[in-house]
């Protein structure tokens, strides 16, 4: 029986159609929102949007990956395999917290960045790819963790990396499914 | 076909549906309900007509009447009824495990079926319902589970958590189910 993956290839989509039509989106939202803040809060809950969906892809297509029971596999996955999967690149999993309940991605190269310029009334307030806070956010909740996510750095910013801050915050109890611990 | 008033069923209509609850009349017998009244379909307990089915048959100036039986088949709320049921037991079967860390219910045996349960790390749970011969189930359920990653999570106007109406996903699912039967009655024939 052949693999649902090795069907879908052939539909791949180019990474500058990928590129555009997110740039497209962002652009349409300052225009539509004006405020790069409010902007920013909706790129998130988008991203969360996909995140929950998105998990389930990600497992579904990743029969060998398990339930992490500490953040750094949890990181791992993400990473090595999460990022991988959908947006061909690897982050960085750097600055760990004292506590380990903390760590940051950082990203060398941003495919949805790729042929960016912030306009200089956005330049100071906002997070251009804040989708991907969203979409992180969202898929965890859905495996039960309950985490912080949000950009401290981008390059389109001037600032020296584009730095994702994930923290930990709880496991969702209520909505363990049944037989984990 | 009955020729005559009385037939040799007796029928009730306690279920919302018109069914057989003792006597037995050709291939018809306890457990089959009427879905048509001289070719004409039912619905619920009235003919086509609009006249109460148990009525007509119970009136002799009806016959020569015909009665359509058939094995009655679940509706969408008793189906989803089932499943709520199905996910406490799953539940339940977790946390009465002596062992520590049990799963939920894998495998449910019966006389005339199996049913086969998976459950996905953020908790959906999937279940097939086969012949205790059936085999690939494991196979199966993985193919179902990245069906559902495609054709409904990946439609956006699907909203999560509600019942699942999108004709794509339905139709591939057909397609693998199909695929599923074909290999199965292979095997079997190698074995025999």
């Amino acid at each position: 029986m052949s693999r649902g993956r090795g069907a879908v290839d052939p539909k791949r989509v180019s990474s500058e159609l990928f590129s555009l039509t997110y740039g497209c989106m962002v652009a349409q939202l300052l225009k539509d929102f004006e405020n790069p803040e409010e902007v920013n809060k909706q790129l998130e809950t988008m991203g969360y949007n996909i995140g929950v969906r998105l998990i389930d892809d990600f497992l579904a297509h990743s029969p060998s990956v398990t339930r992490c029971s500490t953040l750094e596999e949890v990181a791992e996955v993400l990473c090595k395999q999460g990022f991988k999967m959908f947006l061909g690149i690897v982050p960085e999993v750097r600055n760990w917290s004292s506590a380990k309940d903390e760590f940051s991605l950082v990203i060398t190269e941003n495919p949805l960045a790729e042929y960016v310029e912030l306009p200089p009334h956005c330049q100071d307030c906002l997070w251009y790819s804040n989708i991907i806070c969203g979409v992180i956010r969202g898929a965890l909740e859905m495996v039960q963790m309950d985490v912080k996510c949000s950009f401290v750095g981008d390059t389109l910013r001037g600032n020296d990396s584009t730095e994702i801050r994930i923290k930990f915050v709880k496991i969702l109890e209520d909505s363990l499914p049944a037989g984990e611990d | 076909t009955f020729p005559t008033h009385p037939i040799p069923l007796v029928l009730s209509s306690d279920t919302g549906k018109v069914m057989v609850k003792f006597g037995a009349s050709g291939n018809v017998k306890p457990g089959h309900s009427v879905t048509a009244v001289n070719k004409q379909p039912v619905s619920g307990l009235y003919t086509a007509n609009d006249k109460p089915i148990l009525d007509v048959i119970n009136d002799p100036a009806s016959y020569p009447l015909t009665i359509t039986f058939g094995r009655t088949k679940a509706s969408a709320n008793e189906k989803l009824m089932l499943a709520s049921i199905f996910h406490s037991l799953f539940a339940i079967a977790a946390q009465i495990s002596p062992v520590e860390q049990s799963s939920g219910i894998k495998e449910l045996h019966t006389e005339k079926f199996t049913l086969r349960c998976f459950q996905t790390i953020t908790g959906v749970k999937f279940f097939v319902i086969v012949d205790q011969k059936q085999t690939g189930c494991e196979h199966l359920l993985r193919r179902i589970y990245e069906l559902y990653t495609d054709y409904v999570l990946k439609n956006p106007f699907y909203p999560i958590d509600m019942p699942i109406r999108c004709e794509l996903f339905d139709q591939n699912l057909r397609k693998v189910i199909e695929q599923v039967e074909r290999t199965t009655v292979y095997n079997s024939a190698t074995l025999a």
